[in-house]
C-alpha cells in the first residue's frame, strides 16, 4: 500500500485523528435503503409468504394444511439419495473447474499476447446464448451417432461414447458444457480482479528477481482473493442450485441418471404439486446454506486477517 | 526481444486455434442450421446447406407473429438497460458500506445477501405482491422484479472489490471536504469501473437471457421478450429447427455487440492502471 | 460519465423505491374494458405450429365476421411449463376471457367448478360425442368446446416394407414380435422406432396400451382412481413389459436412446425405420418435412397379447374454456367467439391448418373426403367401435415420472416389473394432491 499513497504529503500524521470519523458518517446506513426496500417488498415478504405453503398441499387454488408432511413426502422420493449425490458432484466439479481455469484464462488473457481482444470476446462468448440454445445446441453436437464431437473422434478412430445416453457418462457431460458456458463469467470477473492488483507489486517482484511462476503463486493469487471468493460462492451456489441446462439436456435422464435436487424439485412444481416443491426449496436452501456459509466466512475471515 | 514477439504470436495462434475448436464450432452449428430449410434442419447435423436460405429464414422469423422480435427486442432492450441499470447503483452502495463500515449488522446483511442468491423466487406470492401494488403485467413491476433478484449477486461482487480500493483514498476525499455522496460517486466508484463494467455484462445478459422471469410476472402479448420469442418455433410435436436456430442466432446478437463494446472499456480501463507485461 | 449523469440515477433509484412504497395503497385492476360499440376480448392460446397460426386464423376470422367484438391473441409456451403459467394465471386472476387447454385430468387440475364458467347452456353442447362431453365435464358442470381432432396413441408404420415383405397387419403382441423378426432379418430397416432424445414419446408402449387394459378390465380406470388397481398387476403391466421384451431382442434402431421425435419421424415417412408408436398427430409432421411420403404411413392399434382385446387407444383434443373472471359484454363476446370456433368457418380453420389426426370430436365437424389414409384408417376403429380413450381421460390420476421410467425400462436400465412399481409410488403424490378418497 506504501507506494500507493507515498505521492500524498503527510499522509501519516494527517491518518491518525480521521481514523474514527470517516467510519461514522461517511459511509452511511442510508446506502443499505434503496436496495433494502426492494429487497424487502419483492423478494423477503413473498419469500416469507411462501415459507407457509410448504406446510399446505397447494394447488394454487386452495391450500390445506398438512404440518410437515411435504417433508416427509420430499424424503422419501425415491431418487433423493441420487439426486444428492449429483448435486454435489456437479456442483463441486464445476465450481472448482470455473475457479481454475477462470483464473487460468484471466492471468492468459491480460498478459501481452497476439489476438487478445478477439480470444477475451470468443471465451465471453457462451455466456450471451441463452441456456436453451445452449442445451439444444450441445444435445445435437454431443449426438452418439450424428454429431459433430464424435464424427470427428471418428476421424482419429476412436469411437466416441454417448454422451448424454450412457448413464455413467451423462451428468459429466453435462457438467462440461456448463464449464463451458460459465468460465467466461469466471474469466471476466478474474480479468477485473487482476487488473484491480496494482502494477507496482509486480514491478519490485520483477526488481527482486521473481520469475512468472513465483509472480503468480506469490502475488496474482493472494491478491486476487477477492475475485476467486466471488468466483467460489457465485459458481457453488450456481453449480449446488442448477437445473436450468440439466433440464434443457437431459431432463435428468436418462431415466434418473443426472437428476440434481434442482431438477427432482423442478419436476414436483411442474406436475403442480407446489407445496411439496416449496418444501423441496427449503430442504436445499438448507443445504446449500449449510455448504456455502462457513465457506464465505472463511473468506471473509482471511481477507480481515490481510 | 524478436523471439519474445515470436512466442508471442505463436501462443496467441495456438490459443486461436484451440478456440476455434471449442468455441466457435458450435455457433457454425447455430449458424448453419439457421441457413437451411426446414426438412434438412430436422436432420441436426453439420453440413453446409444444400441451398443458403439466411435471408428467407431471417425474414421469416422477422414477420412471424406480426414481428414480435422486433417488439421483443425493443422490450427486453429497455428492461435491461433500466434494471441493469438500477441494480448496480443499489447494489454498489450496499456493497460499499458493507465491506466499509464493520457494525454488528453487518453479518446479518451477508446473510441476506447470501440468500437472496440461495433462495428460488417464489413465483405466486411476487405475483400477489405486485397485484398489490398495482405493478403487475406492467414494465416498471418487471424492471423491478429483475433489479431485485440480481441485487445479490451484484452486492457480492462489488463487496468484493471495494476492498481492493486503498482506505487512504477515501480519507484523502474526506480531507479534501468530500461528503459521503461525493466520496462515493466521485471517487469510489470510478475506481470501481472495471467491477462496473464486469457486473453490467454479467447481468445484462442475464436479464437478456431471462425466461422464467418474463414468462410469469409480464404475461400479455403486448409485452413480448425475446426469450419467449423462441417458442413460437418449438412444440412437442412439431419443431422448425432452421427458424428456431435463426432465432436463437438473432436474439444473440445484441448481447454480443454490447460485450464488444464494454470489452473495449474494460481493456482501456486496464491499460490505464494496470497490467502490463 | 460525469457527477450530473450520476446524481440523476441516484434520484431515480429513489424516486423508484419511493413509487414501490407509495402504490401499495392501490390495488390492480382486471382490465379489460368494454366501452363504446365495440367490445374487447382476448384469446390464450399455445405456442407452436400449427396451433398457433390456426388460433391466428381463427381470430381474424371472426374479427372479420363481427363487427363489435374485437378478439387478440395472446401466446404462450405450451408443454408443463405452459400448465404452470396457466394455474399461475387463474389462481391470480389474470386469465385471458378465452383460453385453449388440456381436456382430461389437465383440466381437472384446475379446479374447473371453481374457476371456469358453464357452458352446457350453449347451443353447440349437444353436439359433442359422449367421450369428448365427459372429459370437459365435472359432476357439476360442464366447461369446455373441442378445438383440433382426436389422435390416437398407436403404432405408425411404413407401409412399403410391409408390402416389400409382404407383412399383414397384426391384430396380437406375438404376430406384431414376428412382424418385428422379419424386418429384422431382412435387414432394411429398424423394425422399432424409439426417439428418448424427447422423453415424451418413451411413453406409448404404456399409455397407447390402455384401450387394451380396459377391454381386459373395463372398471380398471374407476378402479384405480379408488386405488385398488395398479401398474405392478396385470392387466397394466403388460405396457411395461411389451417394452422391456421389445428392447431385449434388439428391435429398436441403433441410436434410440438420442434419437428425437422428428429423427423419428423421418424414419418412419422414410422407411428408416418400419414401426413407430406415437401419437397420430405425427401425421402433421410428416406432412411438413416430407409431404410426398404421406401416403407411405399407415396406422394399427398397439396390439394387446389376444387378438379380441386389442383396441385402438383415442386421445381427445384440447378445449376452449372461459375462465370465471370473464363477465358481463365480455363473456357474451367470448361465448360467441367459442360458438363461432365450431361453426363451419371454424371447421374450416380446423382442417386446413391444423390438420385432422382421427375423427372429430363433434358432429358439429366433418372430415373432408380427401384425407390422408392415416386417417381413414383410424376412423375405421371408430367404425367398428374398437377405440377406448386414453386413462387420462378417465382417471385424473397420471404420475409426473413416467416417461423417465419408460425411458429406464425402453433402454434396459430397469426392469419393467421394478418401473411399474416405482409408478405406482409416483402417481400417490399426484392422488394426494387432488385430495382423493383412499390414498
Amino acid at each position: 500500500m506504501t507506494t500507493l499513497v507515498a505521492n500524498r504529503p503527510s499522509a501519516d500524521d494527517a491518518v491518525e485523528p480521521r481514523k474514527r470519523r470517516p467510519i461514522k458518517s461517511s459511509y452511511p446506513t442510508w446506502f443499505y435503503i434503496p436496495a433494502g426496500v426492494f429487497y424487502l417488498v419483492l423478494f423477503a415478504v413473498p419469500t416469507f409468504a411462501s415459507l407457509y405453503f410448504s406446510l399446505t398441499r397447494w394447488t394454487l387454488f386452495e391450500a390445506e394444511f398438512i404440518g410437515l408432511d411435504n417433508f416427509v413426502q420430499f424424503f422419501s422420493e425415491p431418487m433423493l439419495l441420487r439426486g444428492f449425490t449429483n448435486t454435489f458432484i456437479f456442483g463441486f466439479l464445476t465450481s472448482a473447474s470455473k475457479v481454475v481455469l477462470g483464473l487460468l484464462l484471466g492471468v492468459f488473457l491480460t498478459s501481452q499476447l497476439a489476438a487478445r481482444g478477439y480470444l477475451r470476446s470468443v471465451v465471453f462468448f457462451p455466456v450471451l446464448v441463452s441456456t436453451i440454445g445452449v442445451g439444444i445446441t450441445f444435445k445435437m453436437l454431443m449426438d452418439p451417432f450424428d454429431g459433430v464431437i464424435n464424427e470427428a473422434l471418428a476421424l482419429v478412430g476412436i469411437t466416441g461414447p454417448g454422451w448424454l445416453t450412457d448413464p455413467s457418462l451423462a451428468l459429466f457431460s453435462i457438467a462440461l458444457v456448463d464449464v463451458w458456458k460459465g468460465v467466461g463469467i469466471a474469466t471476466l470477473i478474474y480479468i477485473a480482479g487482476i487488473a484491480a492488483i496494482p502494477q507496482e507489486y509486480y514491478e519490485a517482484a520483477r526488481v527482486d528477481g521473481a520469475n512468472a511462476w513465483h509472480r503468480f503463486w506469490r502475488i496474482t493469487v493472494p491478491l486476487v482473493r477477492p475475485a476467486t471468493t466471488t468466483v467460489v460462492l457465485l459458481s457453488l451456489i450456481g453449480g449446488l442450485r442448477a437445473f436450468d441446462l440439466i433440464w434443457a439436456m437431459t431432463r435428468g435422464g436418462p431415466g434418473f441418471t443426472s437428476d440434481v435436487i434442482g431438477s427432482v424439485i423442478y419436476k414436483q412444481y411442474q406436475a403442480g404439486f407446489f407445496g411439496l416443491s416449496t418444501a423441496g426449496n427449503v430442504v436445499l436452501f438448507v443445504v446449500v446454506t449449510a455448504i456455502v456459509v462457513p465457506i464465505s466466512i472463511w473468506f471473509n475471515r482471511r481477507e480481515v486477517e490481510r | 526481444m524478436r523471439t519474445r514477439a515470436l512466442q508471442r504470436n505463436l501462443v496467441g495462434a495456438a490459443a486461436v486455434l484451440v478456440s476455434i475448436v471449442v468455441f466457435l464450432i458450435p455457433f457454425a452449428f447455430i449458424f448453419l442450421t439457421a441457413a437451411k430449410s426446414a426438412s434438412e434442419a430436422s436432420l441436426l447435423d453439420m453440413s453446409l446447406p444444400s441451398q443458403w436460405l439466411l435471408w428467407e429464414n431471417f425474414v421469416q422469423v422477422m414477420q412471424t407473429r406480426d414481428y414480435m422480435l422486433v417488439r421483443a427486442f425493443v422490450n427486453s432492450t429497455v428492461l435491461t438497460v433500466v434494471s441493469v441499470t438500477l441494480m448496480v447503483v443499489m447494489a454498489a452502495m450496499v456493497g460499499y458500506v458493507l465491506q466499509r463500515r464493520s457494525s454488528r449488522w453487518n453479518p446479518l446483511v451477508n446473510v441476506l445477501v447470501l440468500a437472496g442468491l440461495i433462495v428460488p423466487p417464489a413465483v405466486v406470492p411476487t405475483i400477489w405482491v405486485l397485484q398489490t401494488i398495482g405493478l403487475f403485467k406492467t414494465m416498471p413491476g418487471m424492471i423491478f422484479i429483475e433489479a431485485t433478484f440480481g441485487l445479490s449477486f451484484c452486492i457480492l461482487l462489488f463487496r468484493a472489490f471495494v476492498s481492493t480500493i486503498p482506505r487512504e483514498l477515501d480519507e484523502a476525499a474526506i480531507i479534501d471536504g468530500a461528503g459521503p455522496v461525493r466520496l462515493f460517486f466521485q471517487v469510489v466508484l470510478p475506481l470501481l469501473r472495471p467491477v462496473v463494467i464486469t457486473v453490467i455484462v454479467v447481468q445484462a445478459v442475464n436479464v437478456f437471457n431471462d425466461f422464467t422471469g418474463p414468462l410469469y410476472f409480464l404475461p400479455g402479448s403486448d409485452n413480448p421478450t425475446v426469450q419467449l420469442t423462441l417458442y413460437n418455433f418449438q412444440s412437442q410435436t412439431m419443431s422448425q429447427w432452421n427458424l428456431l436456430f435463426m432465432n436463437i442466432f438473432l436474439i444473440t446478437i445484441p448481447p454480443l455487440v454490447m460485450y464488444i463494446f464494454f470489452n473495449r472499456q474494460i481493456v482501456s480501463g486496464m491499460t490505464s492502471g494496470a497490467v502490463k507485461g | 460519465m460525469s457527477m450530473r449523469q450520476r446524481t440523476r440515477k441516484a434520484s431515480v433509484v429513489l424516486g423508484a423505491a419511493a413509487l414501490v412504497v407509495g402504490m401499495a395503497a392501490c390495488s390492480s385492476d382486471g382490465g379489460g374494458g368494454g366501452d363504446g360499440d365495440t367490445v374487447e376480448i382476448t384469446f390464450l392460446s399455445q405456442n407452436g405450429e400449427p396451433g398457433a397460426t390456426a388460433a391466428q386464423e381463427l381470430v381474424d376470422a371472426f374479427n372479420a365476421a363481427n363487427e363489435d367484438v374485437v378478439v387478440t391473441l395472446e401466446v404462450q409456451p405450451g408443454g408443463t411449463e405452459g400448465d404452470n403459467l396457466m394455474k399461475t394465471k387463474l389462481a391470480t386472476g389474470e386469465m385471458a376471457d378465452v383460453f385453449h387447454y388440456n381436456s382430461g385430468s389437465l383440466l381437472q387440475a384446475l379446479n374447473p367448478d371453481q374457476n371456469l364458467v358453464d357452458l352446457s347452456d350453449q347451443e353447440w353442447a349437444d353436439s359433442l360425442v359422449e367421450d369428448m362431453r365427459t372429459v370437459v365435464s365435472t359432476d357439476n358442470g360442464f366447461y369446455g368446446a373441442p378445438w383440433g381432432t382426436t389422435q390416437a396413441g398407436a403404432i405408425m408404420y411404413n407401409k412399403p416394407i410391409y408390402e416389400e415383405l409382404g407383412l399383414e397387419v397384426p391384430t396380437d403382441w406375438a404376430s406384431f414380435m414376428a412382424n418385428n423378426q422379419a424386418i429384422l432379418d431382412s435387414g432394411i430397416a429398424a423394425p422399432i422406432i424409439q426417439t428418448y432424445g424427447d422423453t415424451w414419446t418413451s411413453q406409448l408402449f404404456v399409455l397407447g396400451d390402455f384401450a387394451n387394459v380396459a377391454a381386459q378390465d373395463p372398471d380398471w380406470a374407476q378402479e384405480y382412481t379408488a386405488h385398488n388397481r395398479f401398474y405392478v398387476d396385470e392387466p397394466a403391466l403388460q405396457g411395461f413389459a411389451n417394452q422391456q421384451e421389445a428392447h431385449e431382442a434388439g428391435y429398436f434402431n441403433e441410436d434410440f436412446a438420442s434419437a428425437l421425435y422428428d429423427d423419428g419421424v423421418r424414419m418412419l415417412a422414410t422407411g428408416e425405420g418400419a414401426h413407430y408408436p406415437i401419437l397420430t398427430s405425427a401425421i402433421g409432421a410428416v406432412r411438413q418435412n416430407y409431404a410426398d411420403n404421406i401416403e407411405d404411413v399407415g396406422v394399427f392399434a398397439l396390439p394387446a397379447q389376444d387378438a379380441a382385446d386389442t383396441r385402438l387407444t383415442v386421445w381427445l383434443p384440447n378445449a376452449m374454456y372461459i375462465p370465471n373472471t370473464t363477465e358481463g359484454d365480455e363473456l357474451e363476446a367470448a361465448k360467441r367467439f367459442i360458438a363461432f370456433a365450431l361453426s363451419e368457418e371454424g371447421c374450416r380453420i380446423q382442417t386446413d391448418t391444423l390438420g385432422p389426426s382421427g375423427p372429430f370430436a363433434t358432429d358439429a365437424c366433418t372430415l373432408p373426403d380427401d384425407a390422408p389414409p392415416t386417417l381413414t384408417e383410424v376412423q375405421a376403429y371408430f367404425d367398428a367401435g374398437q377405440t377406448g380413450p386414453a386413462l387420462e381421460f378417465l382417471s385424473p390420476i397420471k404420475g409426473p415420472n413416467l416417461e423417465q421410467l419408460t425411458v429406464e425400462v425402453g433402454s434396459g436400465i430397469r426392469p419393467a416389473a421394478d418401473a411399474a412399481a416405482l409408478y405406482d409410488q409416483d402417481v400417490e403424490k399426484q392422488a394426494q394432491q387432488l385430495g382423493l378418497e383412499g390414498w
